[in-house]
């Protein structure tokens, strides 16, 4: 029996905190864009749908993004306690970065989040726009920096190594631009708006299904199926831009998440389903589709693809991880394409709220944005394995010199508190998603500023109504 | 050096920390007084003085670790090992109250549970910050580039004393805010409290500042020989004057000036600890320019911060400017 060393629970720890942070930004980043949307569709037409849209959303948003904070401010802590020689290390290279995503998008979006959350009524409408708008384009920023470190972690570029051995700084655009950077951040970014729209279809569908009539349900169940239906295929092609740009520059990786051990000097199978044999080295009932691997991935029926039997062993990634997340993250992706084709049919027939089939199907994909993101970051993020940054500084190099009792410690820690706190989060969320949005419609009780229509709210605090 | 980019960091660093104590100093000290709210308005009320502002408050603390990792990534990589297990029960003490602003307002049965958490959350994370505090003046001990001790060597009853003074401090700091935004029975409460805990405060301030030069020679002799031994004259007399300035303030039952004074209390601490500190990063042997990132790290991250810092102080005084006021009960949009 292995016993657990201190690397194993600080991976461990790594990847649990990681885990369930990325999923309150992935949905985050789509939701705060569909708000900006939301409120200005409120703005331009005063249809009171639009704002009970917002409403509703906002809540569920403020919920998800206070999570994705306290699990974020983890974050920032985590290299230090547990990879402090990491830090040490990379620190000089990605530390400006992440100083930069702090000032130029954590800031922005906890300073203008009070005015979107509380301020309507104390800014006035124009303000409160921009404020949105400010916290949409804050999440965007975040994004852009945190990519701009991981890609920098999987194809390191611009840097040169000092006495100490440390990364120093020698071109910062090649460091942010570095080569698989844009190709993640156009991936991940797509990946967030389309878990978002999932999401929002989910609920839409459900409310559809209790009632068709629901106008609420009705317009958010089409702008979901709209984004389904567009953004699906960019965000194929966006991955296998992205999968092409890794096999350039991090060839093992594919070689894992196509479960090639072996070498095919003409032209290697596409591997659809099997299982990985890491004591063997083989794809156990393979199922493949003999020399479609090689056309997808050099465009040519018969180019020779390395395997990993050209890799030593010390510097392989656990295959059988790689080689099945993948599968989910793809198999989503194509579930989702289907999704999106079948609404837009049912919508050229007119029928696209008259579907239970379809509702339920988008019901039941709700949730599914999620399992692609993960997954999509265990390929990448083990693949990188074993490294730190790729190629360079490996994970076992990597480690705080903290006693594993330590490690145990904190681990279980965080399971017991985030399973309870973000447990309870996520029930919430799910209790104000089973409420209809058309409890959020500006009723007869609701005071003489929505009754009385497009007139600009007071901007006096004081007097200002508050709905409840 | 004219222009020592490692000195202008330090700097850079020290305000953003100083900022996170005064800012999230009186939003945990809310949470640490929150069971003294005696009805659910007092609570709400309590806890919408810092709801649009608490996340502001706390991104100060990811620029604390954010900018340290930036910019001093050695002394990041050895402070944080060191103080492991402080660091990762303040960050799942700042879960606990940091989900408390939503929860609690989403749920009728738990609200208690929530409230607690607030409560709970708010008073490890000081505690922990102060023990963390309290470590750090003792000294940490490296070897090479990394911790060379163990993984309780940060607990000890300097430590724990810095804890529950920085607890009482917080609580000071968040009853003058809860005297500056709320009004009534409420701010009458707040205003005995403020009284009680300043003195607390200052006999806790006093008491550290005592034992604190026995922690290190090296402070001993910074404050008791020129030219450090003049601001051992200079720091007392103003923190006497700014103490004098919140009990004046608290008896004309002023809003604002209470709250100011007991920043002020916090800026001198601040002073003192700077004093001991400087030259060092990380005491007693990690200096300013050994834990510095390369020139190019520095330079480049400075760009960001002399363009962003400014921006950032005047929409977060915006933030605060549009919440001015006092807060009433059924504010907030819950």
């Amino acid at each position: 029996m292995e016993h657990l060393s201190a690397e194993t629970l600080a991976r461990a720890q790594f990847a649990f905190t990681v885990s369930f942070h990325i999923v309150f930004p992935a949905f985050s980043i789509g939701l705060a864009s569909f708000l900006a949307v939301l409120n200005g569709l409120w703005l331009r037409t005063r249809d009171g749908t639009w704002l009970a849209l917002f409403d509703y959303w906002k809540k569920i948003f403020a919920v998800a993004f206070g999570m994705g904070v306290v699990s974020g401010i983890v974050m920032s802590y985590q290299f230090g306690t547990n990879w402090s020689v990491f830090s040490d290390l990379a620190g000089p290279v990605i530390g400006p970065l992440m100083a930069y995503e702090v000032l130029s998008a954590f800031f922005l979006e906890a300073g203008f989040l009070g005015i979107m959350l509380f301020g309507r009524e104390k800014v006035g409408d124009r303000l409160h726009m921009f404020a949105t708008a400010m916290v949409a384009f804050g999440t965007l920023i975040s994004a852009t920096w945190i990519l701009s470190v991981n890609s920098w972690m999987q194809t390191p570029a611009g840097y040169a190594i000092n006495d100490a051995g440390q990364f120093i700084p020698v071109d910062w655009l090649e460091i942010v631009f570095n080569p698989s950077f844009p190709y993640r951040l156009l991936h991940m970014v797509l990946a967030a708006y389309l878990t978002t729209a999932f999401v929002v279809g989910g609920v839409g569908a459900l409310h559809l299904l209790r009632d068709r009539g629901d106008a609420t349900a009705r317009r958010m169940f089409s702008m979901a199926m709209w984004m389904a239906v567009l953004v699906t295929p960019i965000q194929i092609v966006a991955g296998d831009m992205h999968g092409l740009n890794t096999l350039e520059h991090q060839p093992v990786k594919v070689m894992a998440m196509e479960g090639h051990y072996d070498s095919h000097p003409d032209g290697a199978p596409l591997i659809l389903f099997g299982w990985p044999n890491a004591a063997e080295k083989r794809i156990d009932y393979a199922i493949e589709v003999p020399k479609l691997s090689s056309l997808i991935l050099k465009h040519d029926w018969n180019a020779p693809l390395a395997g990993l039997d050209t890799v030593p062993d010390a510097d392989e990634p656990p295959v059988a991880i790689v080689f099945w997340s993948f599968r989910i993250m793809v198999g989503i992706g194509f579930v989702m394409l289907g999704v999106g084709l079948f609404s837009l049919l049912q919508r050229l027939r007119g029928r696209l709220y008259d579907t239970p089939w379809l509702h339920r199907t988008a019901l039941a994909m709700g949730p599914s944005g999620f399992i692609a993101v993960l997954a999509g970051w265990v390929t990448t993020e083990v693949g990188r394995q074993p490294f730190t940054v790729y190629g360079l500084l490996r994970t076992s190099d990597s480690l705080a010199p903290v006693a594993a009792p330590a490690v145990a410690t904190s681990l279980l820690m965080f399971v017991i508190v985030y399973f309870f706190v973000f447990g309870a989060g996520v029930f919430y969320i799910l209790r104000l998603m089973n409420r209809s949005a058309l409890t959020a419609m500006p009723g007869d009780d609701e005071g003489p500023l929505r009754a009385a229509g497009p007139v600009s709210r007071p901007h006096k605090d004081g007097e200002a109504h508050h709905a409840v | 050096m004219p222009f020592d980019l490692a000195f202008v960091w330090a700097g850079l660093i020290a305000f953003a920390v100083l900022t996170y104590v005064v800012l999230d100093g009186f939003d945990l000290g809310i949470g640490i007084l929150f069971p003294t709210g005696r009805s659910r308005d007092d609570r709400d009320v309590m806890m919408n003085a810092v709801a649009p502002v608490w996340d502001g408050n706390e991104t100060w603390l990811v620029l604390g670790g954010g900018g340290l990792f930036a910019v001093f990534p050695l002394a990041y990589a050895v402070v944080m090992p060191a103080l492991y297990m402080p660091i990762t029960l303040m960050l799942l003490a700042l879960v606990f109250r940091g989900v408390a602003f939503e929860f609690r307002w989403r749920t009728e049965r738990w609200k208690g549970v929530w409230d607690t958490a607030f409560f709970g959350g708010s008073t490890l994370a000081a505690l922990c910050q102060g023990i963390a505090l309290g470590a750090l003046v003792q000294g940490v001990e490296v070897q090479g580039r990394a911790y060379a001790g163990g993984w309780w060597d940060w607990l000890t009853p300097f430590s724990v004393l810095t804890g529950v003074a920085l607890v009482a401090g917080y609580a000071l700091l968040g009853a003058t805010w809860l005297v500056l935004k709320t009004e009534g029975p409420l701010q009458d409460r707040m205003r005995r409290f403020a009284f009680r805990l300043g003195i607390v405060t200052l006999a806790f301030i006093g008491v550290v500042s005592l034992l604190t030069p026995f922690q290190d020679p090296v402070y001993f002799q910074r404050w008791f020989s020129l030219p450090g031994s003049l601001y051992t004259f200079v720091v007392p007399l103003l923190m006497l004057g700014t103490t004098w300035l919140l009990y004046s303030g608290l008896h004309q039952r002023k809003d604002l000036q209470p709250f100011l004074a007991a920043l002020g209390m916090f800026v001198l601490s601040f002073i003192g600890i700077g004093i001991s500190f400087y030259p060092m990063m990380v005491p007693p042997g990690l200096t300013i320019a050994e834990a510095a990132a390369p020139d190019e790290s520095l330079g480049f991250a400075l760009v960001g911060a002399l363009i962003l810092i400014p921006i950032i102080l005047g929409y977060t005084a915006y933030a605060y400017w549009v919440f001015r006021g006092k807060v009433r009960v059924g504010d907030g949009y819950h």
